[in-house]
Formats: C-alpha cells, sequence, structure tokens
C-alpha cells in the first residue's frame, strides 16, 4: 500500500497543512492577526502537555486549548486593549507555560522539538486522516463565509450594513485557526505554524489582483514550498518543519525583489506619461 | 406612514460620557435627511448605531422588516495587502452580474476603472465607486458619512447630484451627515443639528435660522448657504424633473426651531 511509505505519508500531510493554512494566512495577513495566530499556536504546546498528562490524542488536547486562547484574545480585542502588548504577553506567557507543564511530567519520556518544530517524517495514518478532515474543514469553513468574511475584513460597517454580522465572521476564523494549529503541530510544529499562515499569503500578494487569486496562489506556493522542503530535508539530512519554512522565505524574498524591480520598471515606463 | 428606521430615546455612553443623549430620529421613504454638527457631536456614533455596530445603552433603534441599507463611508482605508479589484468590490458581499456592475460604474460617474485596483484609485472615484456599491445593494435607505471628504466643491456638488437623482428614481430615504454645511443642506428636505442631543430639526430654512444653529456655526454661513442654493437651483434647470423639494415655497416656520420634532411622539 503507497501510505506504507513514510514519505508518501509525509508528502501528504505537508500539502494538506499547507491548503488548509494559505486561505486562512491571507485573512490573517489582510487582518493584521500575526501576532494572533503566534498566541493560538503557542498556547497549543500547554494542550499537548495536557493530553499527554491525560493520555489524551495530542490533536485533541492542541484543539481545545488553541480555541480557548484564540477565543479569550477575540473577545478581549473588541474592547480596546493594546492588541499589540497584550498579544505578544500572551503568546510568549502560553509558550513558557507550556514548556514548564511539558517538563513536570517525568512520567513520559517526549521529544519537546518534535512539537515545537514538527515531526513530519513521524506522521502515521490516524495522523493523515486528522490533518486531511482538518483541512477540509477549514477550507469548507472558509469558502462557505468567503464573502462574509471578505467584507467584515475590508470594513465591519460595511458589512453591518449589509446585514453580516463581523463579530460572528471573527469567530469563524478563530476556531479555523485553532483547527489549523492543531492539524499542522506534527507537520511544522507551534513555533513555526505561523509562517505557514503569513508567509506564503505574503508572497502570493506580489502576484494577485483579486482576493480569490491571492488564496489560490498562497496555497500553491504552500505545496510547493512543502514539497521543495521535504525534498531538501530528505538529501540534506535536516529538520523538515523548519527546511519547509526557510524554502517559502526564499519564495518571499524572490517575489519581493520581483515586486521591487516591477516597481522599478513601471515607474520608468510611465514616467512619459505623467 | 411607517418609518424605514425610527430611534427612541438614544442614548450611547463611552465610559463616562455620554456621546448621544436621548436621540429621536424618524427616516421615512424618500427624505433626504441630514445630519450637521461639530466635531464630537456624535454624528458618527449616530449613523454606527443605526448600522448595528454601537450598542444603545438606553433607549431603542427599530427598523423596518427586511429593510435594505446601502452605506457609503468616510474614507475607507483599505489595506494594502488585501488586492482587490474595483469590479470584484462591487459584488461584495452579494453577486451581481456584471453588466449591473459596470452599469452602476457608469452611473457614478466612473466608467471604465473596473479593472483597476481599488488602492489605485484617486479620492474622488474611490467615493464614487462606493456610491456605486452602496447603489448596487438596492437600499431603501442609503446612509453617507462625509461622502464627500476629499472632494472638492465641484466633486461634491456633482456627487449630491446624484444622491438627489438616485431618490427620484429609486424613492430610497438617504441619511447624510456632511461637513459641506451648504451644498448639503440646499439637498436636504430635512435637517438635523446635532450636539449630542437633537439641538433642532427642521427644514433647511428653519434649521438655518434657528440660534441654536447659528450659535454652533456662526452667522457667517447664512450668506454662503443663500449662494449655494441659488446655484443648486440653476443647476437643478438642466436636471429632469425633480423641482418640487426645492422650490422657494416651503414653510418657513423660522420662529420655532423645533418644527417637526412633534411627528416622532407617536408611535
Amino acid at each position: 500500500m503507497i501510505l506504507d511509505d513514510f514519505m508518501v505519508r509525509a508528502t501528504l500531510a505537508a500539502i494538506g497543512t499547507a491548503l488548509a493554512a494559505a486561505p486562512l494566512g491571507c485573512f490573517v495577513v489582510w487582518r493584521r492577526m500575526a501576532y494572533f495566530g503566534d498566541a493560538t499556536a503557542h498556547a497549543a504546546i500547554l494542550g499537548v502537555a495536557l493530553s499527554l498528562a491525560l493520555s489524551l490524542p495530542i490533536f485533541a488536547g492542541a484543539l481545545v486549548v488553541a480555541l480557548i486562547m484564540a477565543t479569550t484574545v477575540a473577545l478581549l480585542s473588541g474592547r480596546g486593549y493594546a492588541m499589540d502588548t497584550l498579544l505578544g504577553v500572551l503568546a510568549h506567557s502560553a509558550l513558557a507555560f507550556g514548556l514548564v507543564a511539558v517538563s513536570f511530567l517525568t512520567t513520559v519520556r517526549i521529544d519537546l522539538m518534535s512539537y515545537l518544530f514538527g515531526d513530519i517524517l513521524a506522521v502515521d495514518r490516524t495522523d493523515l486522516g486528522i490533518i486531511w478532515g482538518g483541512a477540509a474543514l477549514v477550507i469548507a469553513l472558509i469558502a462557505w463565509r468567503w464573502s462574509a468574511l471578505l467584507t467584515s475584513t475590508l470594513s465591519p460597517d460595511l458589512a453591518r450594513a449589509a446585514g453580516i454580522d463581523p463579530r460572528r465572521e471573527q469567530l469563524v476564523l478563530t476556531f479555523a485557526l485553532a483547527v489549523v494549529v492543531a492539524v499542522a503541530i506534527k507537520v511544522v510544529g507551534v513555533l513555526l505554524i505561523t509562517a505557514m499562515l503569513i508567509i506564503p499569503a505574503a508572497t502570493a500578494r506580489t502576484f494577485s489582483r483579486t482576493p480569490e487569486a491571492m488564496a489560490v496562489i498562497a496555497a500553491g506556493t504552500g505545496i510547493a514550498a512543502a514539497l521543495g522542503g521535504l525534498r531538501l530535508s530528505y538529501d540534506f539530512d535536516t529538520p523538515t518543519g523548519p527546511t519547509i519554512v526557510c524554502v517559502v522565505a526564499v519564495f518571499f524574498c524572490a517575489a519581493s525583489i520581483f515586486a521591487a524591480l516591477r516597481e522599478v520598471v513601471s515607474r520608468r515606463g510611465g514616467a512619459p506619461a505623467d | 406612514m411607517t418609518a424605514l428606521i425610527e430611534t427612541a430615546g438614544l442614548t450611547v455612553r463611552y465610559g463616562g460620557a455620554t456621546v448621544l443623549d436621548r436621540v429621536d430620529l424618524s427616516i421615512e421613504r424618500g427624505e433626504i435627511v441630514t445630519i450637521v454638527g461639530p466635531n464630537g457631536s456624535g454624528k458618527s456614533t449616530l449613523l454606527r448605531s443605526l448600522l448595528g455596530g454601537v450598542a444603545p445603552s438606553r433607549g431603542t433603534i427599530r427598523r423596518a422588516p427586511g429593510l435594505r441599507i446601502g452605506y457609503v463611508p468616510q474614507r475607507l482605508v483599505l489595506d494594502p495587502t488585501l488586492p482587490i479589484t474595483v469590479m470584484r468590490f462591487l459584488g461584495l458581499p452579494r453577486k451581481v452580474p456584471s453588466e449591473a456592475r459596470v452599469a452602476a460604474l457608469e452611473a457614478a460617474g466612473v466608467p471604465g476603472i473596473g479593472e483597476r485596483q481599488m488602492s489605485a484609485l484617486s479620492g474622488g472615484q474611490f467615493q464614487r465607486v462606493m456610491l456605486a456599491r452602496a447603489i448596487l445593494e438596492k437600499p431603501d435607505l442609503l446612509i453617507l458619512d462625509e461622502a464627500t471628504a476629499g472632494l472638492d466643491q465641484i466633486g461634491a456638488a456633482a456627487f449630491y447630484q446624484r444622491i438627489e437623482g438616485l431618490r427620484t428614481e429609486t424613492g430610497c430615504a438617504i441619511l447624510m451627515v456632511s461637513h459641506d454645511l451648504h451644498v448639503v443642506m440646499s439637498a436636504s428636505d430635512r435637517v438635523i443639528c446635532l450636539n449630542g442631543h437633537v439641538c433642532c430639526e427642521g427644514t433647511p430654512e428653519v434649521v438655518a435660522e434657528a440660534p441654536v444653529y447659528r450659535a454652533l456655526f456662526g452667522e457667517g454661513t447664512k450668506g454662503t448657504f443663500a449662494l449655494y442654493r441659488h446655484k443648486h437651483d440653476h443647476e437643478h434647470d438642466h436636471v429632469a424633473g425633480d423641482a418640487c423639494s426645492h422650490g422657494p415655497a416651503k414653510a418657513l416656520s423660522a420662529a420655532d426651531p423645533h418644527a417637526g420634532r412633534q411627528s416622532e411622539a407617536a408611535e
């Protein structure tokens, strides 16, 4: 059976994660929620500790704690706190508490690195099912709410005038974010999840004229990075999660240079018209 | 006649400050109502509470069932990371046939810019696109929040003329906030002067004569107001039909600045 090959499982896991992260990542970029993603992802390590202590599936624990953190942040954000600072506090204290909590678990020997940076080569069939199930859920949710999400992102008042409740849409994103975090732990780990959300979307921005195009190009970028990173980590025996993020970061740099060059060219070309 | 939207005793507090104090407001189909008031008088808060973005601390807001609202915000700032063409923007949140979107751009006076990025538009083009989008919603009530901020006087006059034409064509009601006192007031059926509470209310003539209005905006406005009014009438002759609401025949009950307020008492 083809799924017996760990490389095949790793490839499928990486593609599933990239597909789910890309459209959500666009909203994270548009709404400037990068720190929000960090806080949610870092909280998941606390969920990992909890799952291990209670012998629950890692996925379940991570999802629940990520969901609690994401909802807390979403509710606080409507109340006029200095969000930047607050999210910085939450993101890093969640990580610190999570790491301390894991250290108490003397009964189970765990490889902390695999939760911080992912362990995609160890993905088994159950994990694969969870990753693809979660990815399908997130993609379906975002596709269903797409117009309402987009309108609320452009302007909450514009959304309200059209009968859309921006807070409900915010909760949709919050839930999707928690699911992506939970499914991506195995693939890139809690520290690099935000990278898989933001960098493909930021790369896609250069080549997009519509929001839909940006989501699709981001998905393509994420998948290409996942495949490239997997291959490189195999060839050079490097940690896979970080390698994937390195590849997508290189894509981003290339896109940024391309955008800068295009700007120069169009300015030079457009000069006589002014 | 039932109101499209109606507030009774609407009070909004932020922290300790009372931004809106027992505002009674009612808008009927086909009316053009303008809210004027100095900075910080609660104009935008009032609009946002009508849209549902600000919860009243006290009082009620009642909307007619199935009310469709078109909204043109004060200069919307789009995040530069969000690419969106004018055509795509016009189809949000509801899908609209592309011919209708093209026609709406034409009607708003900005034909042929459908493929441009929203971020690449000038201030005037942007506001016209916002208006086109609001019209595509086929609103019963069109709400404009300082929609002409950033337009020059000619641009603003053309904008308001378009809005008036819209009222004539579709019979929708229009509620707007503006700093362009003269232009806006000349185009309105009713003016509400707001300063936390409703200071005075009535036809433009009534409000312009009201002592509270003069205390807020000074005597100087009156002269320019008359000038604009004249200009406006002049321009209006070129437009077919709708001259009814602008003749000098309107009742001038300047003695009573609160004329027209009693109607809200009955529910």
